[in-house]
């Protein structure tokens, strides 16, 4: 974690810091290994544009994910100066003179940055993350008031980052837990008022791998770069659970 | 050498891509390569809307709705296309909602919509609510949604596979060939039908609102192997990114009343378009900005104007347009509640692409012959029902539309048998593994000076404003960096998770589509929708109503440029007055 102050924001970004950058590097069946870079930056560079000047100017093996460049795609979640945030809603303004990289944790490393979100998808997938509607649909639209719709909003931003996920101890304790990323995307469907299969989802996420192993350690909802309060999601969820259904507006 | 067979493959996990999907998997084996995870794919950076005359808060026709798209593409739209759009939005709409998708509700618990730029009541009269929408991220709630769907429907996907090379037997499409990122191997897909949804190549201008990932891969794949390129000269260039980064500040803000400033403190818009002012057709303003900057008039003098929202109090601000509040306090650390953005033009949008008919699939000449088993469909397909400028809102529906009728056309010719595997040829994966071995074992320069010089290159001589001198400069600017790009070097020689390999790959696609570009955009000696030539400065209809397809030399470079008529049906080309 840095100490030192964080470079002034400039109006001109000619006005360029020098950086120390410090990332974690490894490689399934080698140790991993700390390196350091040294780059110029201006105060206003995403960190994600600090990573691209590294691999781009010094280093091409430098390897990261990245897309969209601007908190959509949910690509580059890395653990930066200790917390899961994406490099590319994260300046340099924020993070210091010296910024540390390191992949996300409870997640196996593929290589430097990169790490295995196939088990993140497994564990999605594995609470019915689609509709479930066996009633016929109308020709136009199903109906559902702006209260209905306003009810699962939240979980509906997510971007599948998996940085909440990554920040849980409950998960570094126990891979076999489905996580927060998971009961996000399960509470949309459960209080979403068109579907059906909340008694489906609620009975899979009452097992040994569901909702009570959240321990409401308030971390996921700290670092979701989409300000989801993921742990209230939770807490929705387990309710649901112990009364039988969801609550979900009438009308 | 890894081998699949599947009855289709599709390239591509955006909108387009997965709706093309969807149509097939509950009956034939799909599988869907990806460079990214599906969910990463640039569908989701789609803020505003979704066109569809559903008429849930006025009066709507789908006629109207084809003659904006006909009218604002000037007249280059394919006009049976522009029906098809049109008219199977409605259906396509309800389909998503069906799926799930969280749209907005109206007060009676129906689709809600809102207005858009150059969308209009009977035919040109005023605004008019046809944007559906889910909150400002539209496009992320469509990707999410047809994701879901496809781990419903069981969908086989390949992701972090980079596609290069579409295998043809005997003329017709029997394949793919994918480069594994995650361990580098080279697998071959052989199928009955292949879909490229690959998306654009904004990439190719140096302020872009486009991901990392839209290099045009598979324009220039099909460009490689023999396919033209319809209309690369349309490039849309919208008005209002976000200064240096390029990232989106949607036309909601225009929408809301937002002024746009020089260094004088004038609404210079005024000048342009009187009757319009900030509201006028992206091209327009993006060209004012620009015309505004030459003549000194950018902030400081800088290559920047600003987007003004402050009078439109607080209040509103926050309720109505808290994503560009947000991207503007994110990037630039400025709050516009109390100070202007600085925005400048940002390479957005591309209304060409892979030729097709209106099933999606690809054509290989001026007389439409298609290509058995070959489709494409979103923004790497040029359908045209974009013509010479996109609408705000119709690319989305484009996706669902065409990604549909993609899907359910080879869906009718797998079920009558006309389509099935063929025997792959001797030398499949070949031109991949040779392309993979040259650049491991390349000396010359690496990827970046290449990336930064085209750039360049396009954004000041194949950007929003052209002439011959400076197109035909950049021509060959672009060819001496294809004769670069051929000793192109890496430093990762590794073959787990090698991005830089897969960057250096995407330059080669990218500078394919610069090519094309820059060489269609020299011969349109005239000026339409998003191509603006300031030596022919007007609309020419005798000489160039019609469509351009550049072929490619085996070896590299333009070979010809061909034209195809445009398909005129209601609406006769009238001047493009707003
Ligand atoms: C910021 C922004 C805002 C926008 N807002 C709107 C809007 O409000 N309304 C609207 O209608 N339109 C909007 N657009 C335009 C619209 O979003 C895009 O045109 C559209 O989403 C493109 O979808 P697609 O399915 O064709 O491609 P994409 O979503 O770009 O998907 C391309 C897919 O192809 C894959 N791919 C590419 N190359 C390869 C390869 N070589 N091998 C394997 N896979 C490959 C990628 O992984 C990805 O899955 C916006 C665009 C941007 C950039
Ligand atoms: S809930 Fe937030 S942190 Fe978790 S995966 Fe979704 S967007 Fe990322
Ligand atoms: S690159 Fe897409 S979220 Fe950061």
């Amino acid at each position: 974690m840095t100490t030192t102050s964080a470079p002034k924001v400039q109006n001109a970004r000619a006005n360029t810091v020098q950086l120390t950058v410090r990332v974690k590097r490894g490689a399934p069946g080698a140790a991993s290994h700390w390196q350091e870079y040294k780059i110029e930056a201006s105060p206003l560079d995403r960190f994600v544009d600090v990573l691209n000047n590294i691999k781009w100017t010094q280093d091409g093996t430098l390897t990261f994910r990245r897309s969209c460049l601007h908190g959509v795609c949910g690509s580059d979640s890395m653990r930066i100066n200790g917390r899961n945030q994406l490099a590319c809603k994260t300046l340099v303004a924020d993070l210091g003179y010296k910024i540390s990289a390191e992949p996300m944790l409870g997640y196996p490393v593929i290589r430097d940055l990169v790490v295995d979100m196939d088990p993140f998808f497994g564990k999605y997938e594995k609470v019915k993350p689609f509709l479930i509607n066996n009633t016929p649909a109308p020709a136009t639209e199903r109906l559902q008031s702006a209260d209905q719709r306003k009810r699962f909003d939240a979980g509906t931003k997510c971007i599948l980052c998996g940085a909440c996920t990554g920040s849980c101890p409950s998960v570094w304790a126990n891979p076999e837990w489905v996580g927060p990323a998971a009961i996000v995307n399960a509470h949309r469907f459960i209080f979403d008022s068109r579907d059906e299969g909340a008694a489906e989802r609620l009975q899979i996420l009452s097992d040994r791998t569901g909702v009570w192993r959240c321990r409401t350690i308030f971390n996921c909802a700290d670092v979701c770069p989409r300000e989801i309060p993921v742990t209230d999601l939770i807490e929705d969820v387990k309710r649901a659970i112990i009364y039988g259904e969801p609550d979900i507006p009438n009308t | 050498m890894p081998y699949h067979k599947f009855d289709v493959v599709i390239v591509g996990s955006g909108g387009a891509g997965l709706m093309a999907a969807m149509q097939l998997s509950h009956k034939y084996s799909v599988a869907v390569v990806s460079k990214l995870y599906p969910t990463r794919s640039h569908t989701g950076a789609a803020q505003g809307g979704v066109a569809a005359a559903l008429g849930n808060q006025e009066e709507d026709h789908w006629q109207w709705h084809m003659f904006d798209t006909v009218k604002g593409g000037d007249y280059l739209v394919d006009q049976d296309a522009a029906e098809v759009l049109a008219r199977e939005a409605i259906d396509a709409i309800y389909d998503l909602e069906h799926w799930g998708l969280p749209f907005n509700r109206t007060a009676d618990g129906r689709i809600d919509q809102r207005r858009f730029g150059g969308h209009t009541r009977n035919f040109g009269e005023g605004p008019v609510m046809r944007s559906c929408y889910a909150a400002d991220r539209t496009g992320h709630m469509i990707l999410q949604t047809m994701f879901q769907q496809s781990v419903k429907n069981q969908v086989q996907f390949f992701n972090e596979f980079l596609a290069t090379e579409l295998i043809v037997t005997d003329g017709r499409a029997s394949g793919v060939v994918a480069y594994s990122i995650r361990d580098g191997d080279v697998h071959t897909f052989s199928a009955k039908a292949v879909v490229f949804a690959t998306g654009g190549y904004g990439r190719a201008w140096r302020i872009t609102s486009n991901a990392l990932a839209c290099t045009g891969d598979g324009m220039s794949i099909a460009y490689r192997s023999g396919i033209p390129l319809e209309d690369m000269e349309f490039y849309q260039f919208h008005p209002t990114g976000i200064y240096h980064v390029g990232v989106l500040l949607s036309e909601a803000a225009r929408g809301e009343g937002a002024y746009l400033l020089n260094n004088e403190g004038e609404r210079f818009m005024m000048r342009y378009t009187p009757s319009l002012q900030e509201l006028a057709p992206r091209d327009i303003v993006s060209r004012s900005i620009v015309q505004e900057i030459r003549e000194g008039r950018g902030i400081d003098g800088q290559d920047y104007v600003y987007l003004d929202i402050r009078h439109l109090g607080a209040e509103k601000i926050r309720e109505k347009l808290p994503d560009i509040t947000d991207f503007a306090r994110t990037y630039l650390r400025i709050e516009p509640i109390t100070d202007p953005v600085p925005i400048q033009p940002t390479a957005h949008y591309a209304m060409g692409g892979i030729p097709t008919n209106i099933n999606g699939q690809v054509i290989l000449d001026e007389k439409n012959t298609p290509m058995l088993g070959f489709y494409a469909a979103g923004e790497a397909a040029c359908v045209s029902v974009h013509g010479a400028n996109r609408l705000g809102t119709n690319s989305l529906v484009d996706l669902i539309v065409f990604g549909r009728r993609a899907g359910k056309h080879i869906a009718k010719m797998l079920d009558s048998g006309e389509l099935d595997y063929a025997d792959l040829p001797a030398n499949t994966a070949e031109r991949t593994q040779q392309m993979i071995s040259r650049i491991r074992a390349g000396s010359g320069e690496r990827a970046e000076t290449i990336r930064e010089e085209m750039r360049d290159t396009m954004t000041d001589m194949c950007g929003v404003m052209r002439t011959e001198e400076k197109l035909l400069q950049c021509g060959s600017k672009i060819a001496e960096l294809q004769e670069r790009y051929q000793n192109i070097s890496i430093m990762d020689k590794s073959s787990s998770f090698n991005t830089e390999m897969m960057e250096a790959i995407e330059l080669g696609y990218v500078l394919d589509c610069a090519e094309a570009t820059v060489e269609s955009a020299a011969a349109r000696k005239e000026s339409r929708g998003g191509h603006f030539r300031e030596d022919y400065p007007t609309r020419d209809d005798k000489q160039f109503l019609s469509h351009t397809l550049a072929y490619r030399k085996e070896n590299g470079g333009v070979k010809e440029l061909r034209y195809k008529p445009v398909v005129i049906t209601e609406f006769q080309p009238k001047e493009r007055k707003y």
